[in-house]
């Protein structure tokens, strides 16, 4: 079944003039976990809004949960999850306060809502930090206890809008973990990033978008295979380059490429590991010592590449978050 | 229907804020006692009024209306925060009513209204104010005062979904209510100012605001416009018909805004 379908949304600003989603389709298997991958301004935040009933797109349809997300969302409420880009709680109350809120919020009686915060807190690692105001908290555990807080009931769906952007790579590597376990628990995510590792690590599908539009999908592996299979690459001292070039080009049944400025000599391989083994045995074989052999797997980069012409743009922190971040405070 | 509730869990935020943050409690109650004093002692002293009990008997009406015509400011800049910050996004995310937040937030401000005028007419008290008229129509006074600074803060509701970033809707909610609360009767008689802005602090609602509270408190309006005209006549009647004016326009607007608020 799925659990989340979009069907030719179509959302403009500027009178049409600036298209943010163009016809964009998508659709998530329940339980399953849907990476989607763009640089920053591709659609993926106006795709979330959407579907998390933040925004009504011009023209197209959606449903969440089997729930039309326009004619019915506050039923989509109800079943869904939203955690955003910078983390949206209140900084100058505690990180117990802010889920106490919303599970009154989402209509647990006190005592209810007090229990769960503590699970939650618990569960996030943050109970030692439960008594102090958010602002006082690293990135990391701000992200964790929004997150917390997009989980108070159980969604069925969750969306989580760029959860490690801005994050430190300890920051990133923890969240991880923790969007691991959720998934274990059978929720149906949907992810945006501009991270492709981590799609690649998280995601069991893999969305690509650009300009408003979804301009490939599959998983991890199968987007792969699309850009080219594995490649083979030798270095070696300048004499052996020609010798070594015969060798790379049987092995592989094609042609060699050279670059010259890493003298790296290099061609495509369907034979894996093996191909690996072959070469070291021919170089061997031949007295010719490699500086350096590698098997190369396409990135995810080299996906993006390949599909939209251009390098994934990818900041650390986006500037208009920042510049959020920073006029928040008084 | 939860919409009650759960505006009444957002008004709670706004006061547990409060409590976790005293110093924005501490600083929105400075202010204006520095007002009462600086009025008090600094224009007391120069403005001949005839009035028993001196100035600060016709000063302290004025002072409190200006505090809550302010209110606007702090609706207005909570609520753009909120927005700025991402909070709104992850309310409206919520299965609450859309209303919630917006009534919850004024609500809010309200409470804190009562505080601050507590705080101000103790201090107003320190330096000689003496209302006359009894504790009930004093109680109506602050009653009065709070209605009033309930309504402006949904114009702050409004201009702070129109706004885009917090410090500035704070700026230009000031640049319109100070000299609203100055071309009025508040502090000085409006005889000495040119005849057009006569007629303008006539029928500024913070004029009529102020001339009713003054006869709830038992003192003489001096600082009045020209006799004989409807709001300076009818002080409590037209403040009445300013506020519901204002509600009746603001209120379905700032929800609708809200509720069709497209943030980027």
């Amino acid at each position: 079944m799925k659990s989340i379908v979009a069907q030719d949304l179509l959302k403009t600003y500027n009178k049409g003039s600036i298209r943010a989603l163009d016809r964009l389709s998508l659709d998530v298997e329940e339980g399953t976990v849907l990476g989607v991958l763009g640089p920053n301004g591709a659609g993926k935040t106006t795709t979330v809004r959407i579907l998390a009933t933040l925004l009504t797109p011009d023209s197209g349809s959606a449903t969440v949960a089997g729930i039309d997300v326009i004619k019915h969302p506050d039923k989509v409420r109800e079943v869904i999850g939203l955690s955003g880009q910078y983390a949206a709680v209140d900084e100058t109350l505690t990180g117990w306060d802010n889920l106490v809120m919303f599970g009154r919020l989402y209509h647990l009686g006190k005592a209810a809502s007090i229990k769960r915060a503590e699970e939650l807190l618990e569960r996030f690692s943050l109970t030692e930090s439960a008594r102090r105001p958010i602002k006082t908290y690293s990135g990391g555990m701000r992200r964790r206890l929004d997150l917390a807080a997009s989980l108070i009931v159980k969604p069925k769906v969750l969306f989580l809008d760029e959860p490690t952007t801005g994050l430190d790579p300890r920051g990133r590597l923890e969240m991880w973990g923790v969007i691991e376990e959720l998934v274990k628990d059978g929720v149906t995510l949907l992810l945006t990033t501009q991270y492709l590792d981590e799609a690649d690590q998280l995601a069991d599908d893999i969305a690509v978008i650009d300009h408003g539009k979804v301009i490939a999908r599959g998983t991890s592996d199968q987007l792969k295979r699309e850009v080219g299979g594995e490649r083979l690459e030798v270095v070696v001292e300048q004499a052996h380059v020609a010798q070594t070039m015969a060798i790379v080009a049987k092995i592989s049944g094609t042609k060699a490429s050279f670059d010259e400025g890493l003298r790296k000599i290099s061609a495509p391989v369907t034979t894996g590991a093996g191909a690996l083994i072959e070469v070291l045995r021919a170089l061997d074989g031949a007295g010719i010592h490699p500086l350096d052999v590698a098997l190369k797997r396409p990135s995810l980069d080299d996906v993006f590449m390949a599909l939209t012409g251009h390098v994934a743009e990818v900041e650390e922190v986006p500037t208009d978050s920042k510049k959020k971040r920073k006029g928040g405070n008084r | 229907m939860h919409a009650f509730t759960d505006a009444l869990v957002i008004t709670k935020r706004q006061l547990l804020q409060l409590a976790r943050v005293p110093e924005v409690l501490i600083f929105s109650t400075i202010q204006p006692v520095m007002f009462v004093l600086l009025f008090r002692y600094v224009f007391g002293g120069s403005i001949e009024t005839g009035q028993p009990g001196g100035y600060v008997q016709l000063l302290m009406p004025g002072i409190f209306v200006q505090t809550t015509a302010f209110t606007l400011a702090a609706t207005a800049s909570g609520l753009a925060e909120d927005m700025q910050k991402g909070l709104i996004d992850r309310f409206r995310s919520l299965p609450i009513a859309r209303s919630a937040l917006v009534f919850g937030r004024t609500l809010g401000d309200g409470l804190l209204n009562i505080l601050v005028l507590a705080v101000m007419g103790l201090a107003g008290y320190l330096v000689g104010w003496r209302p006359t008229s009894g504790i009930l129509k004093i109680s109506l006074a602050f009653l009065f005062l709070l209605a009033f600074g309930y309504a402006l803060s949904w114009v702050g509701i409004f201009a702070g979904l129109a706004a885009r970033d917090a410090r500035v809707v704070q700026n230009v909610s000031f640049l319109v209510t100070f000299p609203m609360t100055f071309l009025s009767n508040a502090f000085a008689p409006t005889t000495g100012m040119p005849k057009p802005l006569q007629y303008v602090a006539e029928w500024n609602p913070v004029s009529t605001m102020v001339a009713a509270c003054r006869q709830l408190f038992g003192v003489e309006n001096k600082f009045g416009a020209t006799a004989g005209s409807f709001p300076s006549e009818n002080p409590l009647t037209m403040s009445l018909i300013y506020m519901v004016i204002i509600l009746v326009i603001f209120v379905p607007l700032s929800v609708r805004k809200y509720t069709n608020k497209v943030t980027k």
